[in-house]
């Protein structure tokens, strides 16, 4: 009979969670006190402790055992926290070339769990989980939502897909922890969404973040104003990279605070980092992850400040422990302390996935620097899309984006043309086509924006 | 004195313009006068019609965005060097014509046009006992 990592040991999680109350008074401003407050000795040294665990654990599975076997290493390599750097990376190829099952490390009758991504490009991605994994994913969610001020007498409204999106399942189980009356609205269908919000008295709605800019136009089209009709308070958005700009222009079109979520499905969804009420980078959770920042080329790490590729270890997960897993997201280390009292990594905001950069005319642009320019105008609506197109074997961008007001003025829509265009320009040294249409024109997605189309010819 | 019309904008593809007329068919709304101009990737697409705020609310409910503007429509007699007349008595106030558009109705000229100052241009009309025309009178004579 196989003793799982944690079972044995007794002290894991941090069980502290304050039982709160239905008022939400007295139980402080941390959901889990211990984990969240720990200074960064304390942090790293029961990181090396998981750490040591994990690695154990992952023995037990023959992929892992061929990767050290490769590798040259033993768990007893691993001395220190810096000793991480000597473990193997794990990858999505990895992933794929195991699917379904080939990287669980525990038997599946004791899984309870299954998320699978959608597979477009390849064999698609399976993670598993156990109901312990379930529980830990549902705090993290919890923790980073009390964080930002909800409490047990919130309504959480999740218009996140649900299925194997794991925006969905993973704000469900997390509101339902710390206690909020949730509401598994799902996406799309906005006119019953804003019934629900009034309805309900939503105070707390997760979204992506092109969806909740959809759900703000159907409100003006129904005569709703969020700020007179809701008690709206707080926005959880994620899972689209977003600009500050974007952000900003959320918050000001539903006049309340909305806090980027970072997740992803490979570590167990959302939960992984979240922003406390300093909106000042994204705290990851260190008592359940390593955050590495390395070269996404020399896979060496890099300075606190510079951007890298985002590397994550897991440390507490029992069905798929991954380790130093390369997320593709580009980020950098903001900081190691805070003044909301987490002394957990803050990383800046998603600059974009490595493998969503384009490359033009030998240009690297992420699709989040076109939206950062376009959110600047405002006579135009958020949704935009960009097209990459050969004609004549240039490579071109075309970038369509709709009107925010309609006009009976070329003079104002040339201008604004122009206007968008020499910006554009000055961000990504290139001048693409700029094509207004309509509110309304450009395909609107229930799930994640689609926000690249490339229709280059691909010369080989 | 000003007469209501509505100004779409149009991408440069086919059926964006179908969309719009099929959307004022179905509410039984009656064109009077529209103009297109071409540019190379959209246009505006003004017209005058009968009921425009009905019109209006047909289009929002298709999914039309539509403006709405303030424009003179004068009547002319239909003789030459009217519409010289007409627009010198502007040109004289320092009014500027942003747009202008006509058509023949019943034997009369009618000149449709916006200005970058509609109280000046309301008070020259007067001033000069020109004839400006409401939408219900536009659409009885046609």
């Amino acid at each position: 009979m196989y003793t799982y990592m944690y079972e044995a040991k007794g002290r894991f999680p941090e069980v502290d969670t304050p039982l709160p109350t239905k008022d939400g008074q007295g139980a402080g401003a941390y959901f889990n006190p211990v984990p969240e407050t720990m200074s960064r000795a304390e942090l790293e040294a029961l990181q090396l402790e998981r750490l040591q665990q994990t690695v154990r654990h992952c023995l037990t599975n023959p992929f892992y055992q061929k990767k050290f076997q490769e590798a040259g290493i033993t768990p007893n390599d691993i001395k220190s926290l810096a000793d991480v750097r000597r473990l193997p990376f794990t990858t999505k190829q990895d992933l794929r070339d195991t699917y379904p099952f080939g990287m669980a490390c525990v038997p599946l009758r004791d899984c309870v769990r299954l998320h699978s991504s959608s597979g477009t490009t390849g064999n698609p991605t399976v993670i598993l989980h156990t109901q312990r994994d379930l529980d830990e994913w549902a705090n993290q969610v919890a923790r980073n939502l009390w964080m930002v001020g909800l409490r047990p007498d919130d309504v959480f409204q999740n218009s996140s897909g649900y299925g194997m999106f794991t925006g969905g399942l993973g704000f469900q189980y997390g509101a339902e922890r710390l206690g909020m009356l949730t509401v598994p609205a799902a996406a799309g269908n906005s006119l019953r969404q804003i019934k629900f919000i009034k309805d309900f008295g939503t105070t707390a709605i997760h979204a992506v973040p092109s969806y909740v800019t959809r759900l703000y136009e159907v409100m003006q089209e129904e005569g709703v104003d969020p700020r007179r009709d809701t008690k709206l308070k707080v926005l959880a958005i994620g899972a689209e990279p977003h600009s500050e700009e974007q952000r900003q222009r959320i918050e000001q079109m539903m006049g309340v605070k909305a806090y980027n979520s970072f997740g992803m499905s490979e570590m167990c969804g959302p939960g992984v980092g979240f922003e406390c009420p300093e909106q000042n980078g994204l705290h990851f959770w260190e008592d359940y992850y390593i955050v590495e920042i390395v070269d996404p080329e020399t896979l060496e790490p890099v300075p606190d400040g510079e951007i890298g590729e985002l590397v994550l270890t897991t440390l507490c997960r029992e069905a798929m422990p991954l380790l130093r897993y390369r997320t593709r997201d580009l980020t950098r280390v903001l900081g190691r302390t805070c003044p909301c009292g987490r002394n957990h990594v803050r990383l800046d905001r998603m600059r974009g996935r490595s493998d969503d950069m384009m490359v033009l005319r030998g240009v690297n642009i992420f699709p989040i620097q076109i939206e950062k320019i376009l959110m600047q105008f405002s006579e135009l609506a958020s949704n935009y899309l960009i097209t990459l197109t050969t004609d004549d074997n240039n490579d071109n961008m075309t970038v369509e984006v709709e009107l925010a007001q309609p006009t009976d003025d070329y003079k104002q829509l040339q201008t604004l043309e122009r206007e968008i265009r020499r910006r554009l320009k000055d961000e990504i040294l290139l001048t693409p086509i700029v094509r207004l249409v309509n509110k309304g024109t450009l395909p609107v997605s229930e799930g994640k924006a689609v926000r690249v189309v490339d229709k280059r010819k691909v010369y080989q | 004195m000003t007469i209501n019309q509505l100004s779409i904008f149009i991408e440069n593809r086919s059926g964006t313009l179908i969309r719009v007329l099929e959307a004022l068919k179905q509410a039984n709304i009656q064109i009077v006068a529209s103009t297109i101009a071409d540019t190379a990737e959209y246009g505006i697409y003004r017209l005058i019609c009968s009921e425009p705020l009905r019109a209006c609310e047909a289009l929002k409910d298709a999914g039309i965005a539509v403006a709405v503007s303030d424009v003179f429509a004068l009547e002319l007699d239909n003789q030459p060097g009217r519409a010289a007349d007409a627009i010198e008595a502007f040109s004289k106030a320092g009014i500027s014509i942003t747009y202008l558009y006509s058509f023949l109705l019943r034997g009369k000229g009618i000149l449709i046009f916006r200005t970058d100052d509609n109280a000046q241009a309301a008070q020259v009309i007067t001033d000069n006992n020109m004839r400006s025309i409401n939408e219900e009178a536009l659409v009885s004579i046609a």
